[in-house]
């Protein structure tokens, strides 16, 4: 995997002198024109929501919603954030994201690590289990998993509902469940394409099977592990599903899951809902500034094979 | 993770004699290993059991079963046979609107949003000067979770307010569209923005697909003097054979999962019916009925195996040999 990930950037940057070469001007000119009318299409929501998050409610029944007159300010932001409980929301967000993707990639880890350094008799049935098991709707499991976490007793130190109801024990878990899979595909791959020799190397050391996960290979899997996690931590703060089913006290959702109450909670004043989609997108988008690469790498790791 | 030991170079003394290559048999290793190994593998395999398989197949046996608020109801849950689903196909109104929308979404994102997405990716591909910001604008919605882009779109579309009306100088007047309200029109614009996120998915997965093509493909097709698009077709689709598949099966997967987006909006209702969003109408709320929500999840979980038994037979193929 990481060789052919080398491959395209080398591919890429010889493709760059030629590029100009294979295509005609005329289809130069037009894929210009052609991308930048699409990218101006496609950057019109978020420029959108950006601007109106600007303006006070009072300017823009003033002056209608698509007007420059009026002042801007962060004021809805600020308001917001106090009205709109984000910064529980978010707080929420992170105890549920954190612990999911480490535990997702420390477990998904340990079977890949399995599968894919030994060989074992049930080894793709083991892989088709997991990868399956991520590719189906959330919805298919909601009512038994449901029942199963309300008659899950717990004590009531541990968890106020008694069970694993409105807790965010019962997020983490359903998120891990379900992105397990995924990550025990693309890991395994990574791993099978490490030399066996290294196994081998540190079984003659007297490194036992764990030393061997640990030291050795987990250290070299470190590039899809960081992209995986990037994914991860996306798609786990974006989960919206698994808090809905589970969460009942409005003060424990994390953010993706709180934004449903911001209609109401905002009263159709779109200026702060605005705002508070902007906040929402925050931390992605510091994602995609800092480790976008990662998360193409992620993206396309689980792709590149087939 | 902050215990990971520095990577210590893994190379050995001399891995020299490595005269039987390839991974290990079981049988070589030590008891203490053997155990080791059966945790590592046992605790996930348990855990995903558990929480995913178990209750897929439980879904499928509610489904048979009268089950209503809880499966410790008065009276005990008992076997009712196909009622459930003799119920949803000739008493249930919303759900042949679910199906036929599923099956529009499906359409839309198939025909009009991967294909854009890959058209997209192609251009960029090319190397034009600036592409890496065009890739950017249609990346950021990619990170967004369609329950924001719900709410953002929401923007765009509402009556007195949104971006559309306002251009067209009907925001706030009788003659207002609403674009998440109607129920002729809800589904489209719907459609719309879950394409604002589904065409960046497809650039991205093409973009690494197109760049792995072998340039030299390319240009021996040029030289032979192919135009751009006969050599797109020709040369460069075909030999995107394997991700053209998976984006296909991504597709088809995005499009039975959908949920968060009409949800958001209407929670499925008056238009926006998906059979995801059913499921979750007869679980949460009033109008709870166990037994009627598993059947609908069953439905979906059949459909849903079609795709993914693809996908795997696919992907493990090779592996299988």
């Amino acid at each position: 995997m990481s060789t052919a990930v080398a491959n395209n950037t080398r591919n890429a940057d010889k493709a760059n002198p030629n590029g100009s070469r294979i295509i005609s001007s005329r289809t130069r000119v037009f894929s210009y024109i052609f991308l930048s009318v699409t990218a101006f299409l496609w950057i019109i929501p978020l420029a959108w929501t950006l601007y109106t998050s600007l303006r006070p409610e009072a300017d823009t029944n003033k002056y209608g919603y698509l007007s420059t007159g009026g002042s801007f300010n962060f004021d809805n932001f600020s308001q917001a954030w106090t009205q709109g409980l984000f910064a529980k929301y978010f707080v929420n967000s992170a105890i549920i994201t954190i612990p999911a993707v480490i535990i997702t990639l420390f477990l998904a880890s340990m079977v890949a690590f399995a599968v894919s350094r030994y060989t074992w008799k049930f080894n793709i049935t083991l892989l088709i289990l997991f990868t399956a098991g991520n590719l189906l709707p959330q919805q298919i499991l909601a009512a038994p998993l449901f029942q199963m976490y309300k008659h899950f007793p717990l004590p009531l130190s541990v968890s106020d509902s008694g069970s694993l109801l409105n807790t965010f024990y019962g997020v983490i878990i359903a998120n891990v469940a379900f992105q397990v899979g995924f990550c025990t595909f693309v890991l395994s791959n990574y791993m099978k394409a490490l030399p066996s020799e290294l196994g081998e190397a540190a079984r003659v050391d007297g490194a036992g099977v764990f030393r061997q996960y640990w030291q050795i290979i987990m250290p070299l899997t470190r590039p899809a592990l960081a992209a995986l996690g990037t994914l991860e931590f996306i798609w786990i703060y974006n989960d919206f599903f698994w808090a809905l089913l589970f969460i009942q006290s409005g003060d424990r959702l994390p953010i993706t899951t709180g934004i449903n109450n911001l209609n109401g909670v905002f009263a159709q004043n779109y200026n702060l809902i605005a705002a508070g989609a902007i906040m929402t997108a925050v931390p992605t988008l510091v994602v995609y500034l800092v480790l976008q690469k990662q998360f193409v790498a992620g993206l396309t790791l689980g792709s590149s094979k087939g | 993770m902050a215990l990971t030991a520095d990577s210590t170079p893994a190379t050995g003394p001399d891995p020299a004699p490595a005269v039987r290559k390839g991974r290990r048999r079981l049988r070589t290793f030590s008891r203490g290993d053997k155990v080791i190994l059966s945790l590592m593998v046992g605790i996930p395999l348990l855990y995903e059991a558990v929480l995913v398989w178990l209750p897929a197949l439980l879904s499928v046996g509610l489904s048979f079963t009268n089950a209503r608020l809880d499966i410790t109801q008065p009276g005990g849950v008992k076997l009712v046979g196909l009622s459930n689903y003799r119920f949803i196909a000739q008493d249930y109104p919303p759900f042949m609107p679910a199906l036929e929308h599923n099956l529009i979404w499906l359409l839309f994102l198939t025909l009009i949003a991967t294909p854009l997405g890959l058209f997209i990716a192609v251009l960029l591909d090319f190397n034009l000067r600036g592409s890496w910001l065009y890739q950017s604008v249609f990346f950021i919605p990619v990170m967004l979770s369609l329950a924001l882009v719900g709410i953002i779109w929401q923007l765009m579309y509402s009556s007195d307010s949104g971006l559309i009306n306002s251009v067209l100088g009907t925001a706030g007047q009788p003659g207002a569209v609403d674009w998440f309200g109607n129920s002729k029109i809800n589904l489209w614009a719907a459609l719309i923005a879950t394409s604002w996120k589904h065409v960046g998915y497809i650039m991205i997965l093409y973009l690494a697909g197109l760049k792995g093509v072998d340039p030299t493909l390319k240009e021996a097709a040029a030289i032979d003097g192919a135009t751009a698009a006969q050599t797109f077709f020709r040369v460069v689709f075909p030999a995107m054979r394997p991700i053209n598949i998976i984006v296909i099966v991504i597709t088809v997967i995005e499009a039975l999962r959908a949920f968060d987006i009409v949800y958001i909006i209407n929670r499925g209702t008056n238009g926006l019916e998906l059979v995801s969003a059913l499921v979750v109408q007869n679980l949460i709320g009033e109008g709870t009925n166990i037994g009627v929500g598993a059947a609908l999840a069953t439905v979906l979980l059949v459909v849903s195996l079609v795709p993914i038994t693809i996908y795997l037979g696919r992907t493990f193929r090779k592996e299988m040999r």
